[in-house]
C-alpha cells in the first residue's frame, strides 16, 4: 500500500509459466507472457491477470491472498514460495519463472497433486489422542502457557507442502512421510494433553519416517510459518534413538502397544 | 478418513530430479559433500578403535601413529571430520530445544555449549600433552 | 455415470461441514458420511478467521450476558429461541474443541484465556493468538481424519441439488481432477458453503466465497432469508481488503481520522479512556462497539472529509503502538505479520491504514434451529445458512461458535431424519444428473459462434461495483432500484461468456463462470431484500428510511427465486423475554 505510489504506469513484468494439459499433449511447455508491472502486485495477482485479461486456459490454485490457506504454493524462479506472498518488486526488472512445486505429480498446469500428503497425515494419527478422558462437563484440559510453547510452532503448519518441493529425501523417495507430517505428528507428541506417542512411534520411527530425513535443512529454510519441520525431526530422532536403547537395555521398558483405539 | 478416488484416474505429469540436482543450491551441494565424505568419518573412528586395539602396546600404538599413511589419512580427512563436526554442532539446537517458561532458548547459545566444550576440551588435551611431553 | 451413495452428504469442508461430519461420526459410526469440499478442507475460509470464538466460561460471565448482547447486536432481528440454544450450547462445543486439540491460548493457571471483543459486555472471546479459525478448522480436520465412515470428496464442486419428490437427496459435482460430474446421494444433505462476500469488489473473504450453496438452495425452490444484511467489517487493509481482526481493538487498539481524534467519541459511542487508563478498552463503547455502528461512524467521517486519503480510497489509522512489541507479538503476531508483509509498515512503530471492508453475511438459506430448510432432507448450517441468530448485525466471534453449535445440531437432526428413509429413487436421480451433465456441455463445451462473447472478469467486475455503489453501508430506493436493474442486464449477458478452456481436467475457467451465475443469483437476492425493506436497522441503512420501524419490519425476509424479480415475503421474529428496546453501546 504504502509502496504503492510508486507504481511505475507503463512497466511490465515477463512471466515464464509452466503449462501442462494433458487433454491437449503430454509434454509440459513454458509459456511466456507480458503482465504489468505493479509495485504492490504479488507473483498471485500476476497470474490472475494473466487468466482475467489474456487467457483464461491457465490453472491455478489460490483462495485466501493472505498466506494462511495453503493454496498458492509454486516455484517462483525454482524457489518453493507461497504466491501471495511473493512481490514482482522483488524479481523486477527480471523475469520470474513460475513452475508448479518440485518433486510432485502435476495434475494440470501449475497444480499439483498431493494427496499422499493428506493419507500420511493420516497414517501418523496427526489428532489428538488424550492422555486421560474428560467429560465435557469437567471443562477443559489444564495447559499452562508453557506447555502450550512446547508445541505451538509445531501446530503453525498450513500444510503449503513448500518444504516438501525443498526436500531432495522427499524428490527421491515419494514415500518419504516428509516434513509438515513428521512436524505435526510431533506436534501432537509434544502436547501436554496427549498420551499416544507409543502408537505413532511405530509410523514415525519407521523407515519411511524420520530416518528418510538426511538433514538437509531446506524445509526450515523454506517454510513461510516458521514451523522448522526439521527440527520436529531431529527431535524425534532424539526420541527413537532414547527409545532404542532402552528396548536394548531394559527390555522390559519396551514402549507398550496400546489397545486398538484409532 | 478415507477420500474418494477417480474412477478413471487423470493422467499426471511426473518429473524425474534431474540428474545435477544436487548441484542447483548451496545447501544441496553441503548434503552431497556431507554424504560423499562420512567415509572419513568412519574411517577416522575406525583408526581410533585400531588406537585403542594398541593402548596396552606403547610402542604399536606409536608406530601407527607415525606411519605415514596415518599422516596422510589425517591430512585428508581433519577438514572433512571438522565440516562434519560444525554441522553436528549447528544440529543440536534443532534436536535439543530447551525452554524458559513460554521462551525458546536461544539457539545460539545452545550450539555456542558445544564450541566451548570443545575449546575447553581442546586446551586441557593440548595441555595435558605438553605437560606429558614435558615430563617425558 | 454411476450413483455414489451416502447416508449423510455434507458440502463444504469448512467449520460447519467438518463439525457436523464429526457429529455424525460421533453420533451413529455406522453411518456413512461424503463430504463434498471445492477445495481441500483445510483450505476452506475458515482458516483465515483471527480474533476468537465467544462463548460463555468466566465466573464474571453469565448466559444472560451473552444473550442480551447477541439480541441487541442483532438489533433485535435474532429469533430469541435461537439465541438462547447458541448461548447456552456454546460453552459445551468450546470445550469440545479444546478437547480435540485445539491450542487455546492460555491463562497462567492453564485455563482458557478469553478476550474482549466487540459489542460484548464482558470478555468472552476465547482464541488462538490471532489465527483462531486457522487452529480450530485445523484441529476439526485433524480430528476428522481418524473417522472411517467419513469420505471426503477433495475438490469437487458441488453444481446442483437432487430433488425427488419435493426431497433433497444429494449433488451432482464437478470431480476437478477428471471433469468428470459425480451424481452423489445422501438421504440428507447439509449445505455448509460459505458466505458469499465476493460479490462485493472489496472483502476480506476469500477467493472460494461466492455464495454457491445459497445459490444452489435458492434455485430449488429455498427461500434465502435476511439477504439485505451484509456485514461490513470497520478495519480491513486498503487495496487487498485483508482483515485486521477485531482482537486487535479488544486488545487496546484505537482509531484515529486524519487529525489524530478518536473520532467514534462523535458518533454516540461513549466517551474514549486514555489508553493508558486501566479503564481501557471499555467493553461496548468506542472503539469496541459494534461494527455497524463502526463502519457507518466511517462513512459519515468520511463525508466530513475528516479520513486520509489513498490510492485505494479513504481511510483512517488504527493505532496500537501504545500495546508495545513484546504484547504485540504475543497477542497479534499475524497482524503484524500482515502489516509488514502486505503494506510493509510494523505496527510496533505505525499506524495501520484500515478502512470497512464487506466481511459476513446475516443471511442465507432459511433454516430453524435444527439447521432444518423448508425441503425435507435439506439442512444448512455455518454463514451459508441463516437461522436467525445474528439478525442484522453478527457480533464478532459468534461465528466461529456458531458453527460448531448449528455444525453440530443440523448434523444431529440429520441423523434422525435418514433413519427412516428407504432406499434411493436410483434412475430418477441418474436422469436428473444426466440432464445437469448435458445443461454443463452444451453451456460451456459448445464451440462458441464468436458472437457476443463475455469476459467473465469484465461482468464480475461490473456486479463488484455496482454491489459497492448500490447496496453498501448506506442504501436508497433510488440506488438499489438501478443495482437491481445493472444485476438483470449482467444476467442476461452472463448468457454469453464463452470459455476459452474446453477441457476436462481441472479446468478453473469453467469453475469460474459457474460461481459467477451462483454470485449473480445471490446478489439479485440481496438486492431486491433491502429494497423492500423500507426502514434502517443494524446494518441496513436506508437513508431514505432512517428510522427503525418495528411495527412493520420487525421481521425477516424471505427472498424466493421466480422467473423474473425474487419474491420477497415476510416472517415474523420469534421474540420471547427481551422487548425490542433502543441500541445502547457508550452512556447515554
Ligand atoms: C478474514 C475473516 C476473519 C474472520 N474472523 C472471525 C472471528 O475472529 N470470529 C468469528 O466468529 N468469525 C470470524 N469470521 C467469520 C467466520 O470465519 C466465517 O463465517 C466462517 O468461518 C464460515 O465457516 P463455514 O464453515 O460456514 O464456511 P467456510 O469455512 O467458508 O467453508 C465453506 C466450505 O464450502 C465448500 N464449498 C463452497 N462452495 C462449494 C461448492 N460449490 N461445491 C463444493 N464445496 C463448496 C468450500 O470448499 C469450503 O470447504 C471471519 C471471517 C473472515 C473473512
Ligand atoms: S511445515 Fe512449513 S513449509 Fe511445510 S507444509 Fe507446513 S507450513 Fe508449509
Ligand atoms: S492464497 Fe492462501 S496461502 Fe496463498
Amino acid at each position: 500500500m504504502a509502496a504503492s505510489n510508486t507504481t511505475t504506469s507503463n512497466a511490465v513484468v515477463t512471466m515464464d509459466v509452466f503449462r501442462y494439459e494433458p487433454d491437449a499433449s503430454e509434454l509440459p511447455r513454458m509459456q511466456r507472457y507480458t503482465v504489468p508491472f505493479r509495485e504492490d502486485w504479488v507473483v498471485l495477482d500476476a497470474l490472475n491477470h494473466i487468466k482475467d485479461e489474456i487467457d483464461g486456459t491457465l490453472s491455478f490454485r489460490w483462495s485466501c491472498r493472505m498466506g494462511v490457506c495453503g493454496s498458492c504454493g509454486m516455484m517462483v524462479n525454482g524457489e518453493p514460495r507461497l504466491t501471495c506472498n511473493s512481490f514482482l518488486r522483488d524479481y523486477y526488472p527480471n523475469p520470474i519463472r513460475v513452475e508448479p512445486l518440485s518433486y510432485f505429480p502435476v495434475i494440470r498446469d501449475l497444480i499439483i497433486n498431493l494427496d499422499h500428503f493428506l493419507d500420511k497425515l493420516e497414517e501418523v494419527k496427526a489428532w489428538l489422542i488424550p492422555a486421560e478422558d474428560r467429560e465435557l462437563s469437567e471443562g477443559e484440559y489444564r495447559q499452562s502457557p508453557a506447555q502450550l510453547a512446547q508445541y505451538k510452532q509445531f501446530s503453525m503448519c498450513i500444510n503449503c507442502m513448500l518444504c516438501y518441493a525443498a526436500c531432495p529425501a522427499y524428490g527421491h523417495h515419494s514415500e518419504f512421510i516428509g516434513p509438515a507430517a513428521l512436524a505435526l505428528a510431533q506436534r501432537y507428541n509434544m502436547d501436554s494433553r496427549d498420551g499416544a506417542s507409543d502408537e505413532r512411534a511405530d509410523v514415525i520411527f519407521s523407515e519411511e519416517g524420520i530416518w528418510d530425513c538426511t538433514f538437509v535443512g531446506e524445509c526450515a529454510r523454506v517454510c513461510p510459518k516458521n514451523v522448522d519441520p526439521a527440527s520436529a525431526i531431529q527431535q524425534a530422532k532424539v526420541e527413537a534413538t532414547k527409545d532404542f536403547f532402552k528396548s536394548v537395555l531394559v527390555p522390559w521398558g519396551k514402549r507398550q502397544q496400546p489397545a486398538e483405539s484409532r | 478418513m478415507p477420500r474418494h478416488q477417480p474412477a478413471t484416474p487423470a493422467k499426471q505429469h511426473i518429473r524425474p530430479m534431474p540428474v545435477g540436482w544436487w548441484l542447483k543450491r548451496t545447501s544441496y551441494f553441503l548434503f552431497m559433500m556431507r554424504e560423499l565424505t562420512c567415509v572419513f568419518v568412519g574411517g577416522y573412528a575406525l583408526f581410533l578403535l585400531m588406537l585403542v586395539a594398541r593402548i596396552g602396546e606403547p610402542d604399536a600404538f606409536a608406530a601407527l601413529l607415525e606411519h605415514p599413511g596415518s599422516l596422510v589419512f589425517h591430512v585428508l580427512a581433519l577438514p572433512f571430520v571438522l565440516y562434519h563436526t560444525i554441522t553436528w554442532f549447528n544440529v543440536t539446537p534443532k534436536a535439543l530445544v530447551i525452554y524458559r517458561g513460554e521462551e525458546k532458548v536461544n539457539p545460539v547459545i545452545i550450539a555456542g555449549a558445544n564450541y566451548v566444550g570443545w575449546i575447553v576440551v581442546s586446551v586441557a588435551l593440548i595441555w595435558i600433552a605438553w605437560i606429558a611431553i614435558g615430563s617425558a | 455415470m454411476e450413483l455414489l451413495t451416502h447416508d449423510i452428504l455434507i458440502v463444504g469442508g469448512g467449520g460447519a461441514g467438518l463439525r457436523a461430519a464429526i457429529a455424525i461420526g460421533e453420533e451413529n459410526p455406522k453411518l456413512s458420511v461424503g463430504v463434498v469440499s471445492k477445495v481441500y478442507p483445510m483450505r476452506s475460509h475458515t482458516v483465515s478467521a483471527e480474533g476468537g470464538a465467544a462463548a460463555v466460561i468466566k465466573p464474571n460471565d453469565s448466559i444472560e450476558n451473552h444473550i442480551y448482547d447477541t439480541i441487541s447486536g442483532a438489533d433485535w432481528l435474532a429469533d430469541q429461541d435461537v439465541v438462547e440454544t447458541f448461548v447456552n450450547q456454546a460453552p459445551e462445543e468450546m470445550i469440545q474443541l479444546e478437547h480435540w486439540g485445539c491450542p487455546w491460548s492460555r491463562e497462567p493457571d492453564g485455563s482458557v484465556a478469553v478476550r474482549p471483543f466487540g459489542g460484548m459486555k464482558i470478555e468472552r472471546t476465547w482464541f488462538a493468538a490471532d489465527k483462531t479459525g486457522f487452529h480450530m478448522l485445523h484441529a476439526l480436520f485433524q480430528t476428522a481424519l481418524k473417522y472411517d465412515n467419513i469420505t471426503r470428496y477433495d475438490e469437487c464442486f458441488a453444481t446442483k441439488l437432487l430433488v425427488h419428490d419435493g426431497r433433497c437427496l444429494g449433488v451432482t459435482a464437478l470431480e476437478l481432477q477428471t471433469g468428470q460430474l459425480l451424481p452423489i446421494a445422501g438421504k440428507a444433505v447439509i449445505l455448509c458453503t460459505g458466505g458469499g462476500g465476493r460479490i462485493f469488489p472489496f472483502t476480506t473473504n476469500a477467493a472460494i466465497k461466492n455464495g454457491d450453496g445459497m445459490a444452489l438452495a435458492y434455485r430449488a425452490g429455498v427461500a434465502l432469508k435476511d439477504m439485505e444484511f451484509v456485514q461490513y467489517h470497520p478495519t480491513g487493509l486498503p487495496g487487498t481488503g485483508i482483515l485486521i481482526t477485531e482482537a486487535s481493538r479488544g486488545e487496546g487498539g484505537i482509531l484515529l481520522n486524519k487529525d489524530g481524534r478518536r473520532y467514534l467519541q462523535d458518533y454516540d459511542l461513549g466517551e474514549p479512556f486514555d489508553v493508558t487508563s486501566p479503564e481501557h478498552p471499555r467493553k461496548r463503547t468506542m472503539e469496541l462497539g459494534p461494527r455497524d455502528r463502526l463502519s457507518q461512524a466511517f462513512e459519515l467521517e468520511r463525508q466530513k472529509g475528516l479520513t486520509l486519503k489513498g490510492e485505494y480510497g479513504d481511510y483512517v489509522h488504527l493505532d496500537v503502538t501504545h500495546m508495545g512489541q513484546k504484547k504485540i507479538n504475543k497477542k497479534i503476531p499475524f497482524v503484524r505479520e500482515l502489516c509488514r508483509n502486505y503494506v510493509g509498515i510494523d505496527p510496533v512503530h505505525e499506524f495501520i491504514p484500515v478502512r470497512p471492508v464487506i466481511h459476513y453475511m446475516m443471511g442465507g438459506v432459511h433454516t430453524n434451529v435444527d439447521g432444518e430448510t423448508p425441503m425435507p432432507g435439506l439442512y444448512a448450517a455455518g454463514e451459508c445458512a441463516c437461522g436467525s441468530l445474528n439478525g442484522a448485525n453478527r457480533l464478532g466471534s459468534n461465528s466461529l461458535t456458531e458453527l460448531l453449535v448449528f455444525g453440530a445440531r443440523a448434523a444431529r437432526a440429520a441423523v434422525k431424519y435418514t433413519e427412516s428413509l428407504g432406499d434411493f429413487p436410483q434412475s430418477e436421480l441418474l436422469a436428473q444428473a444426466q440432464d445437469e451433465q448435458a445443461r454443463i456441455r452444451e453451456r460451456y463445451f459448445k464451440p462458441g459462434d464468436g458472437k457476443g462473447k463475455e469476459s467473465i472478469a469484465a461482468i464480475r467486475t461490473a456486479m463488484n461495483d455496482t454491489m459497492e455503489d448500490g447496496a453498501g453501508i448506506y442504501r436508497t430506493d433510488e440506488s438499489l432500484r438501478k443495482t437491481s436493474e445493472i444485476l438483470r442486464e449482467l444476467k442476461e449477458r452472463a448468457k454469453n461468456v464463452e470459455l476459452a478452456d474446453h477441457s476436462l481436467s481441472f479446468n478453473t475457467e469453467l469453475t469460474a463462470a459457474l460461481e459467477l451465475e451462483y454470485m449473480l443469483d445471490i446478489a439479485e437476492s440481496l438486492a431486491h431484500s433491502a429494497l423492500a425493506r423500507t426502514e434502517s436497522r443494524g446494518s441496513h441503512q436506508r437513508t431514505d428510511h432512517p428510522q427503525r420501524d418495528d411495527d412493520n419490519f420487525l421481521k425477516h425476509s424471505l427472498a424466493y427465486q421466480t422467473d423474473g424479480d425474487p419474491r420477497i415475503e415476510y416472517l415474523d421474529v420469534v421474540i420471547t423475554k427481551w422487548p425490542p428496546g433502543e441500541r445502547v453501546y457508550g452512556s447515554k
